[in-house]
């Protein structure tokens, strides 16, 4: 591993991001805008509901979460999505650079733009609706934790498809966090769900994560050993995205992807 | 010791056989032209060279390290430019020099950029993107990068396609300079003919992913009774196998 290889995939990135506000922006508005939205959805909930219950640690702290798996999966992807949009391939897998070494400057560019629309989270969610992050306690390390490494196992899976199908399949990658939202009860508890979808749940880390949050926040004790399995469970899809990539990337050696990737459709 | 030995080196898609056992050799401070009509098989075999596509059988050694098992040591000294291959057009000139540096693993990269941004009259674009330079300035930010870490083996795919007369006679008097003063080889494809008799040492006819012929590019026409490289390339791509029977 050469740490100069992987610094020049986030250099790469950096460069983008310093010479163009519209890679810049997307970083936090979205995410602000969403914290916006909740906080005074949670506010006005606040206000309706009898039970005494505090919305916003609940569905704003939720969604703020949601929001930082979100960031870290694209991080990830849009790292990649800048070497197919230029059609690179052939440049840089001409180069020395592994693909343990690709994977690390993708994670590394993933940190830091999410770092960045985490702090703007944590900022507005504070700041604007008064949501402490007291209330989680420890906790919310191992909850950002399970998210993190979630979202970066399916930044390499969603980078893996586009490589292998070409950079028409970038659709599927994009609805994704939308599709697993209501299997990971982001919203409410996975028992509210029909079994068959629980089924879908107890497969996702992030069901462990909003669980936990539900439970620390109603004043109960999280469950270590769910949280562990959930973090174990991050790990296992983890290791599967990178060998998946892998896998991927040693197919487009084989059969020429690199070489043809400027054509449309790959197959 | 060669810079690049090819040995019956295969690539077959599935009902296409690309590349047909080729086997040749760069020798140090030597340029080898690869010539041969379109879809002969020369980009396929740069591809192998460089690792970005695997043969069905047969080896590249770079430097004597063999592509397959050292991928990333031989590709340090390594580098190729090619018009299909520019570099991303919203970087800018020196942006991309630096990132492709680091990937490279140039020592003392600032000093080596302005030394090739001199060297390759860029240095009034080194803070423009490359994706607005003309096709030519493109073509000489490509032949910069291809420069940056000194290579034992340049690959150089049409490197002069798009740049005006004085430019390419520029280019090919440095690539010249390159092999001749410093260590490295080139393995040059290029369809002007008049370039290739008059930059390689030696060339390599491709045609339906076989070496058709080989030779040095000022005796070969008329070793097969013709006048010039031109005409003998194109009797090679119109019938080839008048010359395989040879």
């Amino acid at each position: 591993m050469s740490l100069n290889r992987t610094v020049a995939v986030v250099l790469r990135q950096f460069y983008l991001m310093r010479g163009s506000p519209a890679r810049v922006l997307p970083l936090f508005v979205w995410i602000a805008v969403d914290m916006v939205l909740w906080g005074f959805i949670t506010r006005y909930l606040n206000t309706v509901a009898w039970s005494g219950f505090d919305f916003v640690p609940a569905l704003l702290g939720a969604v703020l979460l949601w929001d930082f798996f979100i960031r870290v999966m694209q991080g990830v992807t849009m790292t990649f999505f800048e070497d197919v949009w230029t059609r690179n391939f052939l440049n840089i897998f001409a180069t020395p650079l592994s693909i343990a070494e690709y994977l690390s400057g993708l994670v590394l560019s993933s940190i830091v733009t999410s770092l960045i629309g985490l702090a703007v989270m944590f900022f507005l969610a504070s700041a604007a609706f008064g949501l402490s992050f007291t209330i989680y306690g420890l906790m919310l390390i191992p909850f950002f934790l399970v998210l993190f490494l979630f979202g970066i196992a399916f930044g390499i899976f969603g980078s893996a498809i586009v490589l292998r199908f070409g950079p028409a399949s970038e659709w599927i990658i994009w609805p994704i966090p939308g599709l697993l939202s209501p299997f990971a009860g982001v919203f409410y508890p996975i028992s509210t769900l029909p079994q068959w979808m629980r089924v879908f749940s107890y497969l996702l880390p992030p069901s462990y994560v909003f669980e936990g949050v539900r439970a620390t926040i109603s004043g109960g004790s999280v469950s270590g050993g769910a949280m562990l399995w959930g973090g174990l469970l991050a790990i296992f899809y983890l290791l599967i995205a990178c060998r998946f990539y892998a896998g991927t990337h040693k197919y487009a050696v084989r059969t020429g992807l690199f070489a043809r990737y400027s054509a449309e459709t790959l197959s | 010791m060669d810079v690049l030995s090819v040995t019956d080196l295969r690539k077959e898609f599935s009902d296409l056989t690309a590349v047909d056992g080729v086997s040749f050799q760069v020798a140090r401070n030597e340029i080898v032209g690869l010539l041969g009509p379109n879809g002969a098989g020369k980009t396929t075999t740069i591809n192998m060279i460089l690792g970005v596509l695997e043969p069905t059988s047969g080896a590249v050694r770079i430097n004597g390290l063999d592509i397959a098992r050292h991928r990333s040591s031989a590709l340090l000294r390594t580098n190729f430019a090619a018009v299909y291959a520019p570099l991303p057009g919203n970087l800018t000139v020196r942006q991309n020099l630096r990132v492709f540096g680091l990937l490279y693993g140039v020592q003392r990269l600032s000093e080596r950029m302005d030394e090739l941004l001199t060297q390759f009259d860029l240095v009034k674009f080194r803070d423009i993107k490359c994706g607005v330079l003309s096709s030519g300035e493109q073509t000489r930010v490509g032949l910069a990068k291809a420069m940056l870490n000194r290579p034992g083996l340049l690959l150089l795919d049409e490197p002069t396609a798009s740049l005006d007369p004085a430019t390419a006679h520029d280019i090919r008097a440095r690539i010249r300079e390159f092999a001749a003063k410093g260590t490295g080889g080139v393995l040059w494809t290029s369809h002007n003919m008049y370039e290739v008799e008059e930059v390689c040492d030696r060339v390599l006819f491709l045609s339906r992913g076989k070496i058709l012929l080989e030779g040095d590019p000022k005796t070969l026409p008329g070793e097969h009774g013709k006048k010039t490289l031109e005409e003998l390339f194109i009797s090679a791509a119109r019938e080839p196998l008048a010359f395989e029977e040879r």
